[in-house]
């Protein structure tokens, strides 16, 4: 579904490239791990992936397609087909669970039959049944990223891209989160994390990788976030 | 853009103007005020311009005739003439008449009727316009059997290079006037886009057109340049409209005659609701486009 060629990033204003030479693929229905430590490339690959940022080299496929070659409805059709999570959640403050929710619809032209009978079921997923009302500011941050997820979910996308998603989460709630994701990628959607919560990638031995000053240093199918060497 | 995102778009914009209502309010206000004066130079300028042609229109051209000319030939071919409103023709013997009128005293002029008439034949021509006096004169003098053409060449010339001269002015000040207000609807949209910038940065996460998210801006800056438009038509309209009364019913400014007209004014009052409206667009478009590049 993805295919990474030769792709390579570099900042303008900057001489060491966030990306070099990375080559890589990821099937569909997947659940990836992207890990590595703070300024390697993760957000980069995520922020490629979407197209918020361009290749400087190589070329990024997604289902077949040269996404730099997007025209502009393409490029729309594009990221209506991911869902993004971030680490501050960007929520609305001034709406309420539900409206946040409903946003990611009522931009996409939906219906507003349509929106009421999504929301309800795609926040009971989310476990967050009976908080419709409550402002983001009244939740916990666990709580939080779950409106962050059911808006990423609401309108069906078929990659979720999330970008430290527990960075502002406990052990426990980053857990919990996980287990979400793990049931949203076992309904077909595939899901690519990029995280610093070793532990948690540990635990979920799912594909891992590995990147280190813009490389791809592993690769494994079910990896941790170290590799052996390190860990003694 | 289908209708329940035009449905959105409208509920974004009244929040949006409710939100920043004040600046709104003001921003309106002041649209309002530079339409108003834009709207009173327009109204100034018809008047001044039905003015012109008021004095202009009375300025006729007299063609003295030969007195072989085929004087009724002549009329025919004069009255044809594009621009020409009315010919009359005057001959010796009126000519002599009036002159004798104009003297005050027809004993001076006994003895000069009949053949021995100094006086030609004439054609007293009026335009339908001013500018077109010159040109007219100019075409009849090649006529055959006229002697001789006359007209205020000198006040027409100088009518037509007023009307030019206060035309480019009001011209020139209404621009100013509508870039001015370009101006103020940037800086208020500018506002309500930095207010919800975080929203836009989200809206284009989750997919969603730039003309999604211009839209609702866009028909904020063209209600807040409507209302301010409708504001000035109607401070125009009271305000014109009790002036014409007061001038049309003042004997003593009997030669200025306000223009009354619906299908003069009427035009005007419309086109200035348009160009609010416009205006409040364009400003809406410039402010927005620098934040739309995600």
């Amino acid at each position: 579904m993805i295919k990474f060629r030769n792709v390579t990033k570099i900042y303008p204003g900057s001489k060491q490239p966030a990306l070099s030479d990375l080559t890589l693929e990821i099937d569909q229905g997947e659940f990836v791990f992207l890990v590595g430590p703070s300024g390697t490339g993760k957000s980069t690959l995520i922020k490629l992936l979407f197209r918020e940022q361009l290749a400087t080299g190589g070329q990024i496929f997604f289902h077949g397609r040269d996404i730099a070659r997007l025209d502009k409805r393409q490029l729309l059709k594009h990221r209506r087909q991911i869902g993004m999570v971030f680490q501050d959640f960007r929520l609305l403050k001034q709406k309420t669970v539900f409206e946040n929710v409903a946003f990611a619809l009522e931009v996409l032209g939906r219906s507003t039959r349509e929106i009421n009978f999504k929301v309800p079921q795609v926040l009971e997923m989310v476990g967050l049944a009976g908080k419709e009302k409550s402002f983001p500011a009244e939740l916990s941050g666990g709580e939080q990223q779950r409106v962050g997820v059911a808006r990423a979910l609401v309108k069906d996308p078929i990659l979720l891209l999330a970008d430290e998603p527990t960075g502002n989460l406990d052990r426990e709630t980053s857990w919990q989160l996980m287990e979400l994701f793990t049931d949203i990628n076992r309904s077909g959607t595939t899901v690519i994390i990029a995280t610093h919560a070793w532990d948690v990638v540990d635990r979920m031995q799912k594909r891992v990788l590995a990147l280190e000053n813009g490389r791809l240093v592993r690769d494994e199918k079910r990896g941790s976030y170290a590799n052996e060497f390190q860990l003694i | 853009m289908n209708f329940n995102s035009f449905k959105y778009c409208l509920r974004q914009s009244f929040v949006s103007l409710r939100r920043n209502f004040w600046l709104a309010v003001a921003t309106s206000c002041i649209i309002a005020v530079s339409l108003a004066i834009l709207g009173g130079f327009l109204l100034l300028a018809v008047n001044a311009r039905q003015l012109m042609g008021d004095i202009g229109t009375n300025v006729e051209i007299c063609v003295f005739l030969y007195d072989n000319a085929e004087i009724e030939a002549l009329e025919a071919e004069i009255g044809a003439l594009e621009g020409v409103d009315n010919v009359r023709f005057v001959s010796k013997h009126e000519g002599l008449a009036d002159f004798a009128r104009s003297l005050g005293d027809e004993s001076l002029l006994a003895g000069l009727e009949g053949d021995n008439n100094p006086l030609p034949n004439a054609f007293r021509v009026r335009a339908s316009h001013t500018e077109a006096v010159p040109a007219l004169a100019a075409t009849i003098r090649t006529l055959p059997g006229v002697e001789l053409v006359e007209y205020g060449a000198e006040l027409i010339s100088r009518l037509v290079k007023i009307t030019g001269w206060l035309n480019s002015l009001f011209a020139g000040i209404s621009a100013l006037l509508a870039i001015g207000a370009v101006f103020l609807v940037i800086t208020t949209i500018r506002l309500s886009v930095l207010a919800r910038q975080e929203e836009i940065g989200i809206m284009k996460y989750l997919g969603a057109s730039d003309w999604f998210i211009r839209f609702p801006f866009l028909l904020e800056g063209m209600a807040m340049g409507w209302q301010g438009t409708l504001a000035a038509v109607a401070a125009l309209l009271a305000g014109y409209g009790r002036l014409a009364d007061y001038l049309n019913r003042d004997t003593l400014a009997f030669f200025i005659r306000p223009v009354t007209a619906g299908e003069q004014l009427l035009p005007i009052y419309i086109g200035l609701v348009l160009l609010g409206t416009l205006l409040g667009g364009i400003g809406s478009v410039i402010s927005i486009r620098k934040f739309l590049r995600v």
